[in-house]
């Protein structure tokens, strides 16, 4: 089986922690000559080596949101006659997969036949990127549009020298089947070594992961969708428990449905389905009413007691002032 | 493209202009009515302190963007790195200015126009963001702090809100005279040392088609943790601070009586002094002597000096901020209460 790096050893990936990973030429989905297998194997033998675990459909690039934002708000600023932009991907990598966390955009210039892109920019972006998160690494570039072109490949091979077999993040503002697919591919060489070679980019597995609350913030500014003018305000206090309590309700009504719909059989019961309704029925605890009673008194009171001794600071403070400006 | 570069020329001949207009507004209303920030913003500041942010360190940044009318936009931000390594060759201007011209170089608006910090529990009214945001007043008519919480906001609900120093702080400042008198004359009380001005969030077109994408792809399951009601870890840290700040006005009154306290003594020491020297001068004068020289009395008594009256200022600002927070945070958990008592007796 054309496979030499996976069926090494998985574990010592410590090895090359902080080399970008190689890509796993493995890739059963496409059916790589079996010729080119083996030629970058073996230029390389330690490294794929250290090629860390069985991937079988390619590694995870996991994305945050915040890297988006940033290419889609270099794109709305691009230069006129620009018909996309490139940057750099920050982020870091561990055993399994590779972390983007951050971006910036290079500017570059690309015509019918030639394309330059500022290295000393990135540089310099990237020195200054670092003295805030240290632990960032160059993992590839983006660029917005949805194919690769033969520029692509050049600009990959810019960025091979910066860091070890380069992610490329493709995201399509030009909104082609009204989606906007966001994609990542590692590059592998092909062809038939000594005569013509090629590149062949592959596809990776995109997984989008936020922090909580880059979660709680995307959550927020996903309102403006909604909104006429696309704005929104910050709600507080009361508007915030209500339109977290209206939430749950419309989740409950789904599940509520989805009851109604196997009670009068439109849709088949599922198991797994009937289990978490079960485990979540069973989680509202069973208590009396008097001790339930008490514990509600008792928090209310507490939260009474402390609304009243910080208005009492309140006023303590507001007297204070007009005695001294007495 | 063309036209987002037209509008940041233009917002620059703009901003000269309205900051003749606001000096105009100076006395009167503040220049910003309300502040508009682009979603990016918002995330780029949560990942900051996410990254780099550990305990009740502060994280810090700057804000970039443009004015419009009354309005600031906020369009991009980039942090700072923090002193820690105490690097003596860190240049923190040089860093500034390098990072803002590469940005230029991408079309993002490179404007200054206000700082964000990241803040524990609510704490944020001290010396060294009175005087960061004068500097930045001072050299800016309309620029604010932006203030991140962010335990708040992992409790369930973005905590994010901008101040500015209110004009007449604004002149007091700039006199940098913090004496009783000067403080009194000006009328500064601690609610109106800052304002705050009102956040909208705003998108672009594109954005929200991104959104719309993470969507429909991520399967990230809601967060309810606004509507959990194991609260009072947070409560008792705030209370906590709460009662720290008051044990230091305390004694800040403390010493403000015993300042006032001298100078009544000191008072009634010239006073005494005065009358022994007119009693001196009259019995000299009965027995045909000339009159002892009136000695300078301001010599002989020094004044005690007044203590500084910014300290309780900003003390009394912040136990404000607290009780704010307290009750809006109570506020919510009475909500809560309530209805898990509704949906108890439902159960019964």
């Amino acid at each position: 089986a054309p496979a030499p790096a996976p069926a090494s050893a998985p574990a010592p990936a410590a090895a090359a922690p902080a080399q970008s990973p190689t890509a796993a030429p493995a890739a059963p989905a496409t059916n790589a000559a079996p010729a080119a297998a083996p030629a970058p194997s073996t230029p390389a033998p330690p490294l794929s080596a250290s090629l860390s675990g069985p991937f079988p459909g390619g590694r995870v690039v996991r994305l945050h949101p915040v890297v988006l934002a940033s290419i889609v708000d270099s794109f709305e600023r691009r230069n006129e006659g620009a018909a996309r932009v490139i940057g750099t991907l920050l982020g870091t990598v561990d055993k399994h997969s590779v972390e983007v966390t951050n971006c910036f955009s290079v500017p570059h210039n690309e015509s019918e036949d030639e394309v330059a892109v500022d290295m000393e920019f990135a540089k310099n972006m990237y020195e200054l990127h670092k003295k805030v998160s240290p632990s960032e690494i160059i993992l590839g570039w983006y660029a917005t549009g949805h194919d690769i072109t033969e520029h692509s490949v050049l600009i990959h091979e810019y960025y091979s020298r910066e860091a070890h077999n380069p992610i490329h993040l493709t995201v399509d503002t030009s909104l082609q089947n009204s989606r906007m697919s966001i994609k990542a591919y590692v590059s592998a060489p092909m062809g038939v070594p000594g005569k013509t070679m090629g590149v062949m980019f592959t596809p990776l597995t995109v997984k989008y992961v936020y922090y909580d609350t880059e979660r709680i913030g995307v959550d927020l500014i996903m309102k403006t969708c909604f909104s006429p003018n696309r704005v929104i305000g910050l709600s507080s206090d009361l508007q915030q428990v209500g339109a977290a309590s209206a939430r749950i309700q419309d989740t409950l009504t789904m599940v509520l449905q989805y009851a109604e719909d196997v009670l009068s059989g439109k849709v088949a019961a599922d198991n797994t389905v009937g289990r978490f309704l079960m485990d979540l029925i069973n989680q509202v605890p069973k208590i009396s009413a008097e001790d339930f009673e008490t514990m509600l008194n008792s928090n209310i009171n507490d939260l009474l007691m402390v609304t009243y001794l910080a208005n009492l600071t309140q006023s303590q403070i507001a007297l204070n002032e007009k005695l001294l400006s007495l | 493209m063309a036209s987002r570069k037209e509008s940041s020329g233009a917002a620059g001949g703009s901003f000269a202009a309205s900051k003749g207009k606001g000096k105009a507004a100076a006395t009167g209303d503040s220049a910003v009515k309300q502040v508009q920030i682009d979603g990016l913003v918002v995330l780029k500041i949560i990942k900051h302190y996410q990254e780099e942010g550990q305990g009740n360190e502060v994280v810090q940044g700057v804000l970039l963007g443009l004015v419009v009318d009354d309005r600031l936009e906020i369009t991009n931000c980039f942090p700072f790195p923090q002193h820690t390594e105490d690097d003596a060759d860190f240049d923190e201007v040089q860093y500034q200015m390098e990072m803002m011209r590469s940005l230029r170089h991408v079309n993002i608006d490179h404007l200054h126009v206000g700082w964000y910090q990241s803040t524990y529990y609510g704490s944020f009214v001290t010396r060294a963001l009175l005087d960061s945001q004068f500097s930045y007043q001072h050299a800016i008519e309309e620029s604010v702090v932006l203030i991140y919480d962010p335990i708040k906001t992992a409790q369930g609900s973005l905590s994010l809100k901008a101040y500015r120093l209110t004009p007449k702080l604004m002149e007091v400042c700039k006199e940098k005279d913090f004496s009783p008198e000067a403080l009194k004359k000006a009328n500064i009380a601690y609610e109106n040392m800052f304002e705050e001005v009102p956040i909208v969030i705003k998108n672009s077109y594109l954005i929200n088609v991104m959104l719309w994408e993470l969507e429909k792809k991520s399967a990230v399951a809601d967060r309810h943790e606004l509507l959990s009601l194991a609260s009072s870890n947070h409560l008792g840290k705030s209370l906590q601070l709460l009662m720290d700040r008051v044990d230091e006005m305390s004694q800040d009154i403390v010493k403000y009586n015993t300042y006032l306290r001298n100078v009544s003594k000191q008072q009634q020491q010239k006073h005494q002094y005065q009358q022994r020297r007119q009693q001196e001068n009259m019995q000299r004068q009965s027995r045909g002597e000339p009159p002892l020289p009136e000695e300078d009395i301001n010599k002989l008594f020094k004044p005690p000096q007044p203590p500084p009256r910014m300290e309780s200022l900003l003390i009394a600002g912040q136990i404000n901020t607290y009780c704010q927070n307290i009750k809006e945070f109570n506020a919510q958990n009475l909500g809560k209460l309530f209805m898990a008592q509704a949906l108890q007796d439902y159960n019964n």
